[in-house]
């Protein structure tokens, strides 16, 4: 009897010793060599601080939205810190799916004392979204493909005469709607003017008709390094970050165009309803991987540049490479010297009828 | 000791050299346009297999020997134009020249056939032959092409030209490696291998209950019973999976609230108690295709010398169904191994399955890595059939010793 009660006692202690030393974070991201740079400098450190946090990855921000709906009509939140581009982020934030963030009071301030929604400046968009790297949609060409004379403009793409060969494009109209108006004769600044009509949008979907037969759409981000590398196609967009893996670390005979470079950001948020205590250990861990020395060594790992003006001067090389990374980053001089930055507000307005648009004119 | 049968021998002109060389023309038009020269490529091929075939089937009496003169010719040839891989080719493509020349030659392409068999029917017999072989070729080459890829030094799905020189710089464990040691797919794998089991013990546990008592001829409405169990197996599988999220979400959430178990252990019950409703028609099917054959007296035997129906079933009627449970497990085990739909909605990420991995590796990244696990999946796979195959086999012969 007093042995069991014992015994009893023992295994509950043992419980609930194990169930306080032992929390699980599940963090949501793309995969891939970004997952990879995140796991390197924010989740490993931050374990090795705190041996009792247990972070587990989900590759699905991809479909973060539709997982983030579903869990909450479930009544079933599995996920504790998700990995979005900021126009998921403005939807998940309009329906009221993710927490509203504190800038200055949550997050950490720069070395300087500068508070965060002053560190972070244009990048910040809405109250839910914690900004993480600046990446850039940008073209990667095969250099033994294109002969003497390298692609030097985004209109090369469009330029079957030139550089004769398939071409990889993203199955979705951001990017090239604005491309194909840009080599059409649109200026930079008028572009989404002229998409907002309709007469724009024929416009910019005959000009893509001009290359149309000589497109492959890929949709995931390893499709176009895989492409090229196997000289499938001579040129086609991707994320810079693929671009300077397969480039870099991959060794393969590839170099980027960097004009009209699409610029977004990426980032996290917090899924609205989670229980304090997760959230008391979540907003810790985003605290940690937001700051300045944490942005600037996940520049070490892959290149994209950090969403804080103060990891900036941080930036150095690369981990295991030891190379400069400066210059691979989007945001460098050098590199950004004709940058588009996409208009991620006037697509979350259009973007239902330009996907439904884009996706009759594939099928013609 | 039957007499063998003396084949017509064709026309050495009329017919040996012409198929012959038209065979080489074939690899010569596909080795040219490689190398950029495709007619040069027809006609090198028409001429060396055409040559090859006369000098083997007119001078060279002993098969064995004209096969190896045969390899090593054309792995010279190929030596001189792709270097060592060229020559591993080459002797290869040889050997089949030289196979082919003494098939033609000496008429071996009659040796299935009555000697009454007219040209027409030599012919089907022989293309019957060619299109069953093709029909092996394109379901096996997809799974072959796998392997060697798998060992690529870089991490794409390319054969890069030091793979195709055999190059061993081209080469490297470091996918495997990359398999065993990464916890991206280590843990995975201990998922997988927890999972698959446990729904695999449920599975066959509840199938084969099911389908001993819907044998039963006094069960009211047997069949309908059995159209609802195996409707998991009918229902497309994105339905079923959107349909176990909501209800499993709100079981767990009740396991969670109500009885205090941690998320983990909840998810990991989710998943098997999901897996194990897909496998269970696998089950019911083959123990009810056994059952057709198990003669019920048996039962009434063993309850008239006193065995109550527990122990009937386990030492009289469970041994004698056992390959059907046998193979439905193999199939249960198989569902949830290979499930990926279903684990993406009722699991979360600490239940994330070998396929969940692959499934995701293959959208956001596509390593290598996936094919060494693919290869590795391959070889378990063969394992495992032939583990139960032979396990099977015994278990008959046991049987069929016993007196009955």
């Amino acid at each position: 009897m007093r042995i069991s009660s014992i015994l009893l006692a023992s295994t509950a202690l043992t419980v609930a010793a194990g169930a306080a030393s032992a929390i699980d974070l599940t963090v949501v991201s793309w995969g891939g060599a970004y997952q990879n740079s995140q796991l390197k400098a924010y989740a490993e450190p931050y374990m090795a601080m705190h041996p009792d946090v247990n972070i587990i990855w989900d590759e699905s921000s991809a479909e973060a939205v539709a997982k983030l709906r579903a869990m909450n009509e479930a009544g079933n939140l599995t996920w504790d810190l998700v990995d979005v581009t900021v126009s998921d982020s403005i939807r998940l934030c309009d329906e009221g799916l993710a927490r509203e963030i504190d800038f200055d009071n949550e997050l950490a301030p720069a070395p300087d004392g500068t508070p965060a929604s002053e560190d972070f400046g244009a990048t910040l968009n809405n109250e839910c979204f914690v900004p993480q790297i600046v990446y850039s949609t940008t073209i990667g060409y095969r250099t033994d493909m294109v002969g003497d004379t390298p692609p030097s403009s985004i209109c090369d793409l469009f330029d079957l005469e030139k550089y004769p060969g398939k071409r990889a494009l993203q199955k979705r109209p951001i990017d090239n709607l604005e491309w194909a108006l840009y080599c059409d004769g649109v200026a930079k600044e008028d572009i989404y003017d002229v998409l907002s009509t309709d007469e724009g949008v024929e416009r910019a979907l005959k000009k893509l008709d001009t290359i149309k037969d000589q497109v492959v759409w890929w949709t995931a981000g390893a499709e176009t390094p895989q492409l090229l590398a196997d000289g499938e196609v001579v040129m086609g967009s991707t994320f810079n970050g693929r671009l300077f893996s397969a480039i870099v670390e991959q060794k393969q005979p590839i170099a980027i165009l960097w004009d009209m470079q699409s610029f977004d950001i990426d980032g996290w948020i917090v899924p609205a309803g989670l229980d304090p205590e997760k959230e008391a250990v979540v907003m810790d861990f985003l605290r940690f991987a937001t700051d300045t020395q944490r942005l600037a060594d996940q520049a070490k790992y892959i290149a994209y540049g950090p969403a804080r003006k103060s990891s900036a001067p941080l930036v150095g090389k690369h981990a295991e490479l030891g190379i400069d990374m400066a210059p691979w980053m989007p945001t460098d001089p050098a590199n950004a010297y004709n940058p588009h930055y996409y208009d991620y507000t006037w697509w979350a307005d259009h973007r239902d009828d330009l996907d439904a648009r884009f996706q009759s004119w594939l099928a013609q | 000791m039957a007499k063998k049968r003396i084949l017509p021998i064709p026309g050495i002109w009329s017919f040996t050299v012409p198929v012959n060389a038209a065979a080489g023309a074939l690899l010569g038009y596909m080795v040219g346009s490689t190398n950029g020269a495709p007619f040069t490529g027809l006609l090198l091929g028409a001429l060396f297999a055409g040559a090859l075939a006369y000098v083997l089937v007119q001078h060279v009496g002993s098969r064995r020997t004209g096969r190896l003169i045969g390899a090593a010719a054309t792995a010279v040839v190929g030596f001189l134009i792709a270097g060592f891989a060229g020559f591993v080719f080459g002797a290869f493509v040889g050997l089949i020249l030289s196979w082919f020349a003494y098939w033609v030659g000496l008429g071996l392409y009659r040796a299935g056939l009555p000697s009454y068999a007219t040209m027409g029917e030599v012919l089907w017999h022989n293309s019957f032959h060619l299109i069953c072989g093709l029909i092996f070729f394109f379901l096996i080459a997809p799974i072959v092409v796998v392997i060697p890829l798998s060992f690529n030094a870089q991490d794409f799905f390319t054969f890069t030209p030091e793979m195709l020189a055999l190059d061993p710089a081209g080469y490297s464990l470091k996918h495997y490696q990359d398999f065993f040691t990464n916890p991206d797919w280590t843990r995975p794998l201990r998922n997988s291998f927890t999972i698959a089991p446990l729904a695999t013990i449920l599975a066959v546990s509840f199938g084969t209950l099911a389908a001993i008592g819907l044998s039963q001829s006094h069960v009211p409405g047997r069949r309908a019973i059995m159209a609802i169990l195996i409707s998991p197996m009918i229902v497309p599988l994105i339905i079923s999976a959107t349909g176990m999220f909501f209800f499993y979400s709100k079981l767990g959430n009740w396991m969670e609230g109500s009885l205090g178990m941690s998320r983990d252990l909840v998810g990991y019950i989710k998943v098997v108690l999901a897996h194990a409703a897909l496998g269970i028609p696998f089950v019911i099917i083959t123990v009810t295709a056994t059952l057709v054959g198990f003669d019920r007296s048996l039962t009434r035997a063993a309850a008239s010398l006193g065995a109550g129906p527990v122990r009937t079933f386990f030492k009289v009627q469970m041994p004698l169904i056992l390959p059907g449970v046998i193979s439905g497990a193999l199939f249960a085990f198989i569902t949830s191994f290979d499930e990926v739909v279903v684990v993406l909605f009722v699991g979360s990420a600490a239940q994330k399955t070998l396929p969940w991995q692959m499934f995701t590796g293959l959208r956001e990244q596509i390593s290598p890595t996936i094919l060494a696990v693919a290869t590795v999946l391959v070889f378990f796979s063969i394992l495992l059939l032939t583990t139960v195959e032979f396990l099977r086999r015994r278990s008959e012969r046991l049987r069929g010793i016993t007196p009955s």
